[in-house]
């Protein structure tokens, strides 16, 4: 049993607070997905849990036991960092097999769990190389290596992929799911790209500005964005927002009367763009189209409503040149209401 | 813009260049000249002299000892202190200031201060009289205690000289990047098994830095061996001294000149081969 619980961790660098009260119970053998902008303190909270941080105040358990006094090598985990940190002095082997070695398997034991690393790491061909001669998606792969190698109970990484070409990406990230359900591994995966987290992860937590706004499960996440934020994040294109004013129930774009179950008042409307359905009706709200994308398998359709930019999608064989106004509805299901002020989701009326 | 000189650079070293072969070839030609020259003719009469002069061996053997005491010593102490201030915060700019004032101390002014603690009615007597452990004046620095005189020695040099080293290493490690170490904190290493599998590898360009330079200058020790025990120490760049002061000699002199030279060289050359510094195993 290796579940996380992260209480109350506040970190500030002097003046700048990097986390802010930051609760986070991560159950045995989940995958947790850390999503958040550039600077959000995604890093600094993985290094608190690993110990290589001091928290400012908080505690941090990890299967049950109080770990926020213990040195790194106490806490039984495993970590790939953002900036790899493969150790120059060692061949690859040297490298994958460090952590086994410190603790003082013998050579055997050790060989073999190094052979079974790479393996799966696509890095058997480079075991005698020097990480100098590796090239930066290979480096990070040794350091993904070196970090599975010691069959952690439980594993932080730190953007473990993010230098890996886009098929060798997805490539990877099958092999780490399988992998890492197998072991029933306690993993925090922290990660810049959402499909990532959407496709590894059972549950993800979006972090703001040194708080975690939402943990959810990746479609819930995706439909029922808590605020305004997490809506604009998560999923591309990010949620439209459109502001409008209810009144009984009922809001207008343009012509086009919606049914908004929330209080009276303005408020915003948060739509994905696959649940605008376009359409050349009179009755439907008005969109000048000011770009068109082509995405493969549809198109992406990028203009102007209620004062606001919305995007929408459309068939790939769609004639939707720029300048052409048109019509969207919104499938009433899917909308979604926030207040325009907070960015929070508004209750919504039975 | 006109393409750059290929001249340029050997035009910009040439004034250093200069300064150095009339400042240090010309001056070694000399000595290697003297060397070789008795009475106006070639030979090799000085280094039989100097090989067959009383002093020679001992001066040998004693500058050996010296250097093969003092230098681990001064390198073991230097890593400790290198690696204790890297763990401080605060004051930590205070003590390295402190540990490195012997820098700043000239040779013979360091041994001549350690005459005034180590001589018969030094600090060190006094101290030692206060306590009831010696009874009167005792000599530490005497031809009859040449054991002692060695390591009053040995004291001095490496109070004097572990600065240089420490300095060495301070900045050697400050250029290995703190990641290495948490990588293997992380992976369970401990003190002891990161200083000796991540710390000393990455550490090796400054430890061959300093044991060449260390190892170069113990061989030329000559001020505070001088200052503590005169000739009651001999040692070689001493009996270098000696055979120009007091014998008028400058062949023999050039001899034993040579001899250090040589010596200083070879250990270089030891310490380049025994400690393989490859650029691409470093961060
Ligand atoms: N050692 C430090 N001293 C001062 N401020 C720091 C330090 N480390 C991080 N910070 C600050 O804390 C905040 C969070 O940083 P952190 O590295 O955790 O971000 P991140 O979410 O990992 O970002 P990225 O996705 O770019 O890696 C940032 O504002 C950063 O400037
Ligand atoms: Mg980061």
């Amino acid at each position: 049993m290796a579940d996380i619980q992260i209480d109350r961790i506040v970190k500030a660098f002097g003046t700048v607070v990097a986390l802010e009260e930051v609760r986070l119970d991560v159950p045995d053998g989940e995958f947790l997905a850390l999503l958040g902008p550039s600077g959000c303190g995604k890093t600094t909270l993985l290094r608190i849990i690993a110990g290589l941080e001091t928290q400012t105040s908080g505690r941090v358990r990890i299967g049950g036991r109080d770990v926020s006094d213990l040195p790194p090598r106490r806490r039984a985990l495993a970590m790939v960092f953002q900036n790899y940190a493969v150790f120059p002095h060692m061949t690859v082997a040297e490298n994958i097999g460090f952590g086994l070695r410190m603790r003082g398997d013998d050579a055997a034991t050790v060989r073999a769990a190094v052979g079974r690393a790479a393996e799966l790491l696509k890095m058997t061909p480079y075991l005698d190389r020097y990480p100098s001669k590796l090239s930066g998606g290979q480096r990070q792969r040794v350091a993904v290596a070196r970090a599975l190698a010691v069959e952690p109970a439980v594993l932080l990484m730190d953007e473990p992929l993010s230098n890996l070409d886009a098929l060798l990406r997805l490539e990877m990230r099958a092999e780490l799911k399988a992998v890492l359900r197998e072991a029933g591994t306690t993993t925090l995966y922290v990660t810049h790209d959402q499909t990532e987290a959407m496709g590894l992860a059972d549950r993800i937590a979006v972090m703001e500005k040194g708080r975690i706004v939402q943990i959810d499960r990746p479609a819930a996440l995706y439909r029922h964005p808590r605020t305004r934020f997490v809506g604009g994040f998560v999923g591309t294109p990010p949620m439209n927002f459109i502001p409008v004013v209810a009144a009984g129930g009922r809001a207008m774009i343009g012509p086009l009367a919606v049914q908004a179950p929330v209080r009276d008042g303005p408020v915003l409307m948060g739509v994905r763009a696959e649940d605008l359905d376009l359409t050349d009706d009179d009755g439907a709200a008005p969109l000048m189209v000011r770009v068109t994308e082509p995405m493969g398998s549809h198109l992406l359709v990028t203009g102007e409503a209620a004062g606001v930019t919305v995007r929408a999608m459309a068939p790939a064989d769609a004639d939707l040149p720029a300048g052409r106004p048109v019509g969207f509805r919104p499938r009433p299901e899917r909308v979604v209401w926030m207040d325009p002020e907070s960015g929070q989701a508004l209750e919504m009326r039975a | 813009m006109p393409a750059r000189s290929p001249y340029l650079p050997y035009l910009l070293i040439a004034p250093s260049i200069l300064f150095l072969a009339v400042f240090f070839l010309w001056p070694f030609a000399q000595t290697v000249v003297m060397a070789f020259t008795v009475d106006g003719q070639t030979s090799t009469g000085n280094f039989a002299r100097m090989a067959a002069d009383l002093n020679f061996w001992p001066a040998m053997g004693n500058t050996f000892a010296l250097v093969i005491v003092v230098v681990p010593l001064q390198v073991a102490l230097a890593l400790t202190m290198a690696v204790m201030i890297q763990k401080m915060t605060t004051g930590r700019d205070i003590v390295l200031w402190i540990w490195t004032i012997p820098l700043g101390i000239s040779d013979l002014a360091a041994g001549l201060a350690w005459l005034a603690i180590l001589s018969n009615n030094g600090y060190f007597n006094t101290v030692l009289f206060h306590l009831g452990i010696i009874s009167g004046p005792t000599g530490w620095l005497s031809y009859e205690t040449p054991l002692t005189l060695f390591f009053a020695v040995v004291v001095a040099e490496v109070w004097r000289a572990t600065a240089l080293v420490f300095v060495i290493l301070v900045a050697g490690l400050q250029l290995i990047p703190k990641e290495y170490a948490e990588a293997a904190e992380v992976f369970g290493a401990s003190p002891w098994q990161r200083f000796r599998h991540v710390t000393l590898p990455l550490l090796k360009p400054s430890l061959q830095s300093a044991l060449i330079l260390r190892t170069v200058l113990a061989f030329e020790v000559f001020a505070v061996a001088y200052a503590l025990g005169g000739r009651n120490i001999p040692i070689l760049v001493g009996e270098a001294y000696t055979w120009m002061n007091a014998n008028q000699n400058t062949g023999v002199a050039a001899a034993y000149a040579g001899v250090v030279l040589l010596v200083s060289l070879a250990s270089t050359i030891v310490w380049l081969r025994v400690i393989r510094v490859r650029r691409e195993h470093l961060p």
